[in-house]
């Protein structure tokens, strides 16, 4: 039995744990005083060596992507944190900033050394008043504190690090997009190349890290290589957080070794809710194919949910029992993804459009089973051609239902409609209405 | 001439569908294949405008060197690679199933308009749904559908279905014109092209939006539901309006011009043009035509005569009189010509000039020794590091010019320097700083000074800017307002040259000409110009009788048209004018579309263009003069315009000494104190001029006529933005709204020829002292 | 004068906080909204004369974000997320619930301006489902009759505070203050972490953890 490892959870039971003194109390700035004692190279090869990778969801070597940055080319570099947590499961970073905003400014401070920016953003979505209040007021706690500024602790290291929030756009999760949003202009995805590491900010060398990945920087400055490779698996290393949510009895946040199996968290959860049987759930957010009971063992970690057919993605591990509607499930999750298509390409501005339509006619019965052909051969002809993965991200949750549960589809042609009963999935249902 | 050195451009070849081809490095996959022959669809690319990878309608199959790309690419965003080997929808039925499923999915919310819709007939969207989309359509849902059409300006409609949102308008706006008036709004499947509702597309530049749109989402308000495509017949053609150059293509359908758009010409224009050359043709239809040549009789009226009457008539009242020849800016090369040989052989006289604008005599030295020496192109300003823009606006006075200076200010650091006292919107958007001929420092041989047509209203400027090129070695350039001028100095339409720029006043120049022109002698001395013509007029040694060409005499002075009230006047027109109104005889000639031609744009390049209007019965300005000579016994032998241009040709320029260039000091600059200023104003692209006659729309679009003033003079008046104000002089008065800009503290500026503003008849001259108050 | 000169400084160090002006164009419309509740002609105008840029420049990005309006909302706007995991856990039946009970729809305000609906996707609080946010703070574990609860109270004038958030409830111009990067003073109100958030560590302290 995997054991859980609380490292940016483990003071979180604190009332004060977001504030400067409740993090310092606990070893808070040590790790930065650490890092600006080394050099900036070092502490790239540092986090290198760890093998952390980036926990936004691609799972892209952190320090890889910090090397890559031009040293020595006489441009502003940039270090851009994308907290715009909004892929449908996750939720994961918004806690973590609501209750302990510093490791994030700490890693960021970080970061920022390491690759020699001197100027840092935050990008928060801006549907989290409470959560920008908590990282507003940390960053202004760092600089009064002299850890954010001119001159940093004495060593020389200036940065300024500025929240910026956002509008409500899932799409400005995107890497590029996120830049495109963070200067000013409508949140489309950019063309690659350049990549952001050359012309990223302002067509300047920018990283852009996700929150969790960022935050966890600290901690393997302070604790070392080999305590962060000793968690995890081989390709995976280090802990993160799982988000558990759905038809648990337990929904909530487990930090744990990369690694761990669904069954293993379900045990820690108090399991699937009672009476109830796990039917489907996503590895990692909507936009990873579903999985289903038969993948209780699959390790939680990049590789290993690979194998399996899915992708980690963020962690987001939704859980649906037997009362829920797969087909209602993809319709909800479609008509996600057509309002928060940017629109810039036509698969996916299209294609969304399209596919609502024709899983809304499926949800209430309408159809044949030619329908489902169709539909999957219009899948096939959004995935892979979009500009960017929002509409990878939206054909998998129809793929993938209807490759596991094709005669719910046809249930409801049957039917003449959706043979489930709504309330019945709620947290309510046996309390009533 | 500079010898350049050639630089390596280094060529790589790839494989396209089997096919190898080899092209310089840099070039993209969809412009690789088009070499071949291969046309991979697409909407949103375009050669002219940045990547942008969103319809995603030009996929295909690439791998370079053995290893494939895992999903198909835009072809329009890859540039090509050695090793390349590229799969498009004829061998690679990925790409094919991959072109037809976008192509779908663009139909599914587009509106089955073709019937209604302009474009049917030259869509690229019809096209290539039929080259390369699905037979049938398998989606049975609900179309999205808006309100049709908007008017995002009052010459471009929108209808927003048809958008296939390539955003080739929303690009070409904000990149060729920086004009981002048209942005992209929403998100999603509502993302639709729009304008901030207080601010229409108002952009010199919009039609090219209406050329580019790949479908029928935009459309010109004038062309609407008008014609078929297959109805028209295309001629290529020069635009008539400014001395840019544009190549252009005119649509007929039976006798009548019923569109314009930009022609191709990577060395000019690209493939844009203004909105001006785009729309402004309607006049020929809209003003009177004179229809047939026509007599003043002893009645003191107009009557229609014949043309052996009317000829008859011209060539008594010419004949042994003082005359001379008022050509206008507006004639092709070889009408210039023809002016210019009636002048000295028919006329016997230097006494022609063909501008009918403010000017001076340093210009006319200016003309006379320096401008046909000058090879400054394009391409000069392409590399410049320094452009001065002295007295010239390139937005509103050579719109490509700008077009052009502002794709070097947004590719890369160019010192843009102009001597206006004010920074317009154009200049704003190509960073100019105010500068004068006396302070700009930093000019290299790569600096361009550029010289306008409105250098000659200030004494010394023209002077002060040849002596700047000299000294730092920079190049000179002079670029006119209208299309004619450059053709009309180069055939010697002017009273110090004669054709070639030979000098009128070197004898073996003259004999040069003589001797081509079969004539015995030609008149050595130079003649007037036109203000001396016109101020001469009624005086004892003055002229009597004057020869005019497309001319507004408002353009020149306010009292131009009453000095040629007693004169004895030809008018060689058009269309009814002022001229035609106290003219003596009225002689019909051929407007553009009626005749060929050539257009000598400011470089001194020339494009020339073949008869539009095919059974068009009028005939060009050279062929009347012709008949002109005859009739005064003196012929001319021109009794076409290619015969002309086969004389032009043999000819030939002038290779040896031109006139010496005269300097002229500057003069003091007026004073002014309290309420009086120094009024600037020059011409908007889009105001009162003649040839925009007819065209509501494009007028809709002209900038509203404001007194331009400093803070501090609008503080002294009392005066905030809005409030109007009565500009004077001893003549007269113009009242404008104000609007508060940085301007200096002494001037003021109007529009020249705008509503409201016009400043030649109201003022009584160009530029000079005049009073501000509060209106 | 629509703004104000003290609003105007605001805007100025708004723009002052990022090395380019056009940066600024977000918090600057989270600005126009804290004074007058949407994104206003006047707004877009001061806007654009501010990062000096044309105003359709910025309509093309206000009309892009789910959270610029471009009508009035109410003092109290009630976002009831109904993506699949909340819908499905109950954000469906209690959007439909409240909806009937206010008697509006999706973007639309009740008659005296207090209360507006809007079905909102994932706001990152699935451990709480289903989550209804209030002019952007969380409400985590409704149910319709809590949410029923909820927008009468709201209507009287005496909303209950955030899941997790500040004591007092604030309205929709105040929040859109703080997201315009103003700090409102509110930030050391309210729990640091909900149950949820803590269930993995509470359990790795119990015996769970390494």
């Amino acid at each position: 039995m995997t054991q859980l490892t609380p490292v940016l959870s483990a003071h979180w039971d604190e009332a004060d744990s977001f504030t400067i003194e409740g993090y310092q109390r606990h070893g808070g700035y040590k790790a930065l005083e650490k890092a600006l004692s080394m050099q900036p190279d070092e502490v790239i090869q540092l986090v290198k060596d760890s093998g952390l990778r980036g926990r936004g969801g691609a799972g892209f070597p952190t320090g890889m992507k910090w090397g890559f940055i031009p040293q020595g080319d006489n441009k502003e570099h940039y270090l851009v944190v994308n907290a715009d947590e909004s892929e449908p499961g996750t939720c994961k970073d918004m806690p973590l900033l609501m209750a302990n905003p510093h490791v994030l400014i700490e890693g960021m401070i970080i970061a920022s050394y390491a690759i020699r920016a001197n100027y840092a953003f935050v990008y928060v979505r801006g549907e989290v008043a409470h959560v920008v209040r908590r990282v507003q007021k940390a960053i202004e706690d760092a600089y009064k504190a002299g850890l954010l500024g001119k001159n940093i602790l004495g060593k020389g290291f200036d940065l300024e690090l500025v929240i910026h929030i956002g509008a409500g756009a899932y799409i400005c999760g995107e890497e590029t997009a996120l830049l495109d949003s963070l200067e000013g202009f409508r949140g489309q995805p950019r063309l690659r190349p350049p990549f952001p590491a050359i012309a990223g900010l302002y067509a300047r060398p920018t990283v852009v890290n996700n929150v969790e990945s960022i935050a966890s920087v600290p901690a393997i400055i302070a604790n070392g290589v080999e305590w962060f490779q000793a968690m995890g698996t081989e390709k995976s290393k280090g802990f993160t957080l799982y988000s558990l949510s759905g038809h648990v009895t337990n929904p909530g946040q487990f930090e744990a070794p990369l690694g761990i199996t669904l069954r293993e968290l379900l045990e820690l959860a108090g399991g699937v809710r009672a009476g109830h049987q796990i039917k489907f759930w996503t590895p990692g957010g909507s936009s990873t194919p579903l999985f289903t009971a038969e993948h209780l063992d699959v390790p939680l970690d990049y590789e290993g949910v690979a194998a399996a057919g899915s992708m980690l993605g963020t962690k987001a591990l939704q859980i649906f029992d037997e009362t829920t509607c797969v087909v209602r499930a993809a319709l909800r999750w479609s008509e996600f993804y057509k309002h928060e298509s940017c629109g810039k390409c036509t698969p996916c501005r299209e294609g969304t459009w399209w596919l609502v339509q024709m899983l809304h006619d499926l949800e209430a019965g309408k159809g044949t089973e030619e329908d489902l052909t169709k539909l999957l051969d219009l899948c096939d002809n959004i995935a892979g051609r979009s500009f960017c993965a929002l509409a990878d991200g939206a054909v998998a949750p129809i793929i993938s239902s209807l490759k596991y549960f094709r005669d719910e589809y046809l249930a409801h042609q049957r039917n003449g409609g959706c043979p489930f009963d709504p309330i019945a999935s709620t947290t309510f249902a046996t309390v009533g209405a | 001439m500079s010898t350049e050195q050639l630089t390596e451009v280094e060529m790589i070849t790839v494989v396209i569908d089997g096919f190898e081809v080899t092209v310089p490095k840099g070039t993209l996959v969809i412009r690789a294949a088009e070499k071949l022959g291969i046309q991979i669809p697409r909407f949103c690319d375009h050669p002219l405008l940045s990547p942008a990878g969103a319809c995603r309608q030009c996929l295909v199959d690439i791998e370079i060197n053995g290893r494939a790309f895992p999903k198909p690419q835009a072809s329009c965003t890859i540039p090509v690679e050695p090793g390349m080997i590229v799969k498009t929808q004829l061998t690679s039925p990925v790409a094919d199933k991959a072109q037809k499923g976008v192509m779908e999915l663009l139909l599914i919310n587009h509106p089955l308009d073709c019937p209604v819709c302009d474009k049917g007939g030259e869509c690229p969207l019809q096209n290539q749904a039929m080259s390369n989309g699905r037979p049938t359509s398998r989606y049975e849902g609900v179309k999205r559908t808006y309100d049709k059409p908007v008017a995002i300006s009052s010459q471009v409609l929108l209808d927003r279905e048809r958008c296939v949102l390539c955003a080739r308008c929303t690009r070409f706006s904000e990149e060729i014109a920086g004009d981002p008036f048209i942005t992209l709004n929403e998100r999603g499947a509502l993302q639709q092209v729009g304008i901030y509702e207080d601010k229409p597309f108002e952009s010199y530049f919009s039609g090219n939006t209406v050329q580019i749109c790949p479908v029928g989402a935009l459309t010109g308000t004038s062309y609407r539901f008008r014609a078929r495509p297959f109805d028209l017949v295309s001629v290529d053609s020069a635009c008539e309006h400014c001395a840019s150059g544009c190549a252009m293509r005119t649509d007929i359908r039976r006798g009548k011009t019923l569109r314009r758009l930009a022609g191709d010409d990577a060395s000019v224009n690209a493939e844009w043009n203004c909105d001006k050359g785009r729309w402004a043709f309607k006049y020929l239809i809209t003003r009177e035509r004179v229809a047939t040549p026509m007599v003043r009789g002893s009645d003191g009226e107009l009557h229609e005569a014949s043309w052996p009457e009317a000829l008859a008539a011209a060539a008594a009242g010419l004949k042994s009189k003082r005359a001379g020849v008022l050509v206008g800016g507006r004639t092709t090369r070889e009408d210039a010509y023809g002016y210019s040989k009636f002048a000295r052989v028919s006329l016997g006289t230097n006494d022609i000039d063909f501008r009918a604008r403010p000017h001076s005599d340093e210009e006319t030295s200016f003309l006379s020794s320096i401008a046909l020496g000058l090879s400054t192109t394009y391409s000069d300003l392409d590399k410049a590091d320094h452009v001065v823009l002295v007295e010239f606006e390139p937005e509103e006075e050579s719109p490509i010019v700008f077009l052009r200076l502002y794709k070097q200010v947004r590719k890369r650091a160019i010192h843009i320097s102009t001597t206006a006292p004010r920074i317009s919107r154009g200049n704003h958007k190509l960073t100019a700083v105010r500068t004068s001929l006396s302070s700009v420092s930093g000019l290299t041989a790569k600096s361009v000074i550029i010289l306008g047509e409105r250098a000659a209203e200030t004494g010394g400027t023209i002077s002060a800017a040849v002596a700047l090129a000299a000294s730092t070695g920079a190049k000179l350039a002079w670029i006119p307002r209208r299309a004619g001028e450059r053709g009309a100095l180069e055939s010697g339409a002017f009273p110090s040259l004669l054709p070639g720029g030979r000098p009128v006043s070197d004898a073996s120049a003259r004999v040069d000409v003589a001797s081509a022109w079969g004539v015995s002698h030609l008149p050595q001395n130079p003649g007037r110009s036109t203000s001396e013509i016109l101020q001469g007029l009624n005086t004892p040694d003055g002229l009597e009788a004057v020869v005019i060409g497309g001319v507004d005499p408002a353009d020149i002075s306010a009292d131009a048209l009453s000095q040629l009230l007693n004169t004895f006047v030809v008018s060689l027109e058009v269309s009814h004018s002022a001229i035609t109104a106290i003219a003596d005889v009225i002689l019909p000639v051929a407007a553009v579309v009626e005749k060929q031609g050539t257009f000598v744009d400011w470089q001194g390049h020339a494009r020339g263009f073949e008869k539009a209007i095919d059974d068009a019965q009028t005939r060009s300005d050279v062929r009347i003069l012709s008949m002109l000579a005859d009739e005064l016994g003196a012929p001319i032998n021109l009794p076409s315009v290619s015969a002309t241009a086969r004389e032009i040709q043999s000819l030939g320029t002038w290779d040896g000494a031109r006139a010496a260039f005269e300097k002229t000091s500057a003069g003091s600059a007026p004073r002014t104190e309290g309420t009086t200023a120094m009024l600037h104003s020059w011409r908007l692209l889009l105001d009162l001029g003649t040839l925009q006659e007819g065209e509501a729309n494009l007028a809709g679009t002209a900038r509203t006529a404001r007194a331009h003033i400093s803070a501090s003079r609008a503080a002294a008046l009392g005066v905030k933005n809005d409030d109007r104000v009565r500009v004077s002089s001893e003549r007269g008065s113009l009242t404008l709204p104000a609007v508060i800009v940085d301007i200096s503290d002494d001037c003021v500026w109007v529009p020249r020829n705008s509503l409201n503003s016009q400043v030649i008849p109201a003022l009584g001259f160009s530029s000079g002292v005049v009073t501000v108050v509060k209106a | 004068m629509a703004f104000t000169t003290e609003q105007e400084a605001i805007m100025d160090s708004i723009v002052a906080r990022y090395p380019r002006k056009r940066s600024a164009i977000m918090p600057l419309l989270h600005f126009v909204q804290s004074i007058y509740g949407y994104v206003t002609k006047d707004g877009i105008e001061k806007i654009a004369e501010k990062i000096e840029v044309e105003a359709a420049e910025v309509t093309a990005v206000s009309t892009f974000y789910t959270q610029y309006k471009s009508e009035p909302v109410g003092e109290y706007h009630v976002g009831v997320c109904i993506n699949t995991l909340c819908a499905v856990m109950g954000g469906d039946a209690i959007y439909d619930s409240v909806s009937d009970h206010l008697g509006i729809g999706n973007h639309e305000t009740t008659k005296d301006g207090k209360v507006s609906l809007e079905k909102i996707e994932c706001n990152a609080a699935c451990d709480y489902a289903p989550v209804v946010m209030v002019n952007w703070e969380f409400f985590d574990n409704q149910t319709p009759q809590s949410v029923r609860n909820l927008v009468d109270a709201a209507r009287a004038g005496n909303p209950p505070a955030p899941t997790r958030g500040p004591k007092t409830l604030r309205t929709w111009k105040q929040n859109s203050e703080v997201l315009a990067g103003l700090s409102d003073g509110l930030s050391g109100e309210g729990v640091s972490a909900g149950p949820a958030t803590l269930l993995g560590l509470k359990i790795a302290k119990e015996g769970g953890s390494k």
